[in-house]
């Protein structure tokens, strides 16, 4: 919408996704313009999370149809995705516990072609976390909740991404450090990536976000500009807790 | 007393007994030296075969935690294919020192790509359909590879020993067996390549990321699949090097060699720490050196018992094993 140009950069059709006998996702539908920020909120188990996996290649959906940069990713595996400029920063973390923060952020680089400027990123990921800089010796497994969630995100943008696959950034972090972690989430968007937001601070999310979907049991049941959504009375009354 | 303060408590005890024992090996050095530097020598030989077993088993374990049980047979190929080989080109105990330094080279390079090829495809037929079933069904397949390997080679090669021509001989310099050198100037680059690889190449670095978080690999662009099978392809080449070690310097071999010493090189991965190289290279050199002094000193027949009431020990008392980390994970 308001700074896409109009190019769909990732596109879902009516996608399905099963954990065995379990379907988690019924038909999703949705679009990502390049230069946008799109959230997607939901309650738990709403499909949020498989929705991602689906994205990046790491599930395969079983019906429907998944569209990066106007290719269909049936045939696309995950290393080509990532190569392609796709990076995520996964629900729950998943920082490498026995390698050093420095190492991390290393292997976020890890599909790049120009491991020259690799260097130059990381330092440029320590500016934006400052934190990240004090602690580059130590493992990853002994930081605290926050510090890793910051490593999880640096990680992510030590690809280059053109799409950055953001799932729950807030989890467990504290009100100050949430605002932070927003601010450099819209300063990235502003460089020029393009961000799916999982959240469930939908507040914060949609106050950012371009637009968003609200997803529940695996289907999209409501969709529009973050302000719109804001406003929606079914929107506060589910996820504002108003 | 908290459980931390007992875990001081059991390594301090640990530690005490372990100083009497170095004591008493001690005395009895003093008494025969040359027994003891010969003693010595043929342990950290043992060891060093033991550990080329035991890294396939703990980097196979560290990257998709399952006891690959059929390693074992694959160092048991690597000897018979080594001696195989000697015997086919028709270099004998009597042959010129050029063929058999010749063979010994090349039958280590062939043997550790063979062995290393027939690791890699037990992982792609027998494991990789089996990724996402419940633990225990690779488990049991990885016993029925063992014997299918082991049952292969007696067919091939018949249910009793076959002997494999001695060229390296009996001599030593300065006391030192010549067999024990040539472990040595194998093992050690071996060694130092393995441990260089990991921690410095991308694929090394892919390796270690994988072990730690198969999921966040994939997400980093990883090649889970490819980095699986290369898991398996180094303790493939090691096992075969290993292989062909134990057969020169035993000079004979059997269908069914890879079974105690698959299980001396398993004792020594879970010694050591599971999961951990450094951990299984010091937890085979001490199991080596134990089978070594205990052969000399107590008795040969007490070897295995010695051993396994060690294993025993360290799975009780300290289960993560001599190096093994705590567990670094904050969910
Ligand atoms: N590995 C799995 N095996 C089986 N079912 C799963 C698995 N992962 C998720 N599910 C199920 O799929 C559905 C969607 O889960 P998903 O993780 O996508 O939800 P989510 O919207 O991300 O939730 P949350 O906000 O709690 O993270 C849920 O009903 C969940 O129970
Ligand atoms: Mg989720």
């Amino acid at each position: 919408m308001s700074s896409s140009s109009g190019q769909a950069m990732l596109k879902l059709d009516a996608v399905e996704a099963w954990y065995g006998s379990i379907q988690a996702l019924k038909g999703i539908t949705l679009e990502v313009n390049e230069g946008e920020i799109i959230s997607l909120i939901g309650s738990n188990g709403a499909g949020k999370t498989t929705t991602m996996k689906t994205i990046h290649g790491l599930m395969k959906p079983k019906a429907g149809r998944i569209e990066y940069l106007g290719r269909d990713t049936a045939k696309i595996s995950t290393q080509e995705l990532v190569q392609m400029g796709m990076a995520q920063s996964p629900e729950g973390r998943r920082v490498f516990p026995k390698m050093t923060v420095l190492e991390n952020l290393e292997m976020g680089a890890f599909q790049r072609e120009d491991q020259s400027e690799v260097a130059s990123d990381i330092e440029d990921i320590y500016e934006m976390f400052p934190r990240l800089r004090e602690r580059k010796e130590q493992k990853a497994g002994l930081m605290s909740g926050g510090e890793q969630q910051m490593l999880a995100m640096g990680r992510a943008l030590m690809a280059r991404p053109r799409l950055l696959l953001l799932d729950e950034p807030s989890m467990g972090l504290a009100p100050l450090v949430i605002q932070q972690i927003f601010d450099i989430i819209v300063e990235i968007n502003r460089k020029g990536t393009t961000v799916l937001l999982v959240e469930q601070n939908a507040n914060v999310a949609l106050a950012i976000s371009h637009r968003a979907y609200v997803l529940e049991t695996g289907t999209v049941v409501l969709e529009g500009t973050g302000k719109e959504l804001l406003a929606s009375d079914a929107v506060r009354k589910a996820y504002l807790g108003e | 007393m908290s459980a931390a303060q007992k875990q001081v408590v059991i390594d301090r005890t640990g530690q005490l007994f372990g100083c009497f024992v170095l004591l008493s090996l001690f005395i009895v050095a003093a008494k025969d030296p040359a027994t003891f530097v010969g003693q010595t020598t043929i342990g950290i030989t043992n060891g060093a075969l033991l550990a080329l077993i035991a890294l396939g088993y703990t980097m196979v374990y560290g990257i998709i935690e399952l006891i690959n049980f059929a390693h074992a047979d694959v160092f048991m190929m690597g000897s018979m294919l080594g001696m195989q080989l000697i015997v086919s080109m028709g270099v004998s105990a009597q042959s010129g020192v050029f063929a058999k330094g010749a063979i010994i080279v090349v039958g280590l390079v062939i043997c550790m790509v063979a062995c290393a090829l027939i690791n890699v495809a037990i992982e792609k037929i027998a494991y990789k359909p089996l990724r996402n079933a419940p633990p225990l069904a690779p488990l049991i397949t990885a016993i029925g590879m063992s014997f299918i390997l082991a049952n292969l080679a007696q067919k091939i090669w018949g249910p009793s020993q076959v002997s494999v021509p001695d060229l390296i001989g009996n001599g030593s310099i300065a006391g030192v067996r010549i067999k024990d050198i040539v472990v040595i100037m194998v093992t050690a680059p071996l060694l130092v390549g393995l441990t260089w690889f990991v921690t410095n190449t991308r694929q090394g670095k892919a390796m270690r990321a994988t072990a730690q978080d198969q999921g966040a690999a994939a997400i980093m662009g990883i090649d889970v699949n490819r980095t699986i099978s290369l898991t398996f392809l180094l303790g493939g080449l090691l096992a075969g090097a290993s292989g062909v070690l134990y057969a020169l310097v035993n000079t004979t071999t059997v269908w069914n060699a890879g079974f105690k010493n698959g299980l001396f090189a398993f004792t020594a991965a879970v010694l050591g720490g599971i999961g951990n190289l450094r951990g299984a290279v010091i937890g085979a050199l001490l199991i080596g050196l134990i089978q070594a002094y205990s052969a000399a000193y107590v008795g040969d027949r007490w070897t295995d018992v010695v051993i396994f009431s060690i294993l025993v020990m360290v799975l009780v008392f300290r289960p993560t094993g001599l190096l093994g980390e705590q567990e670094i994970t904050r969910a």
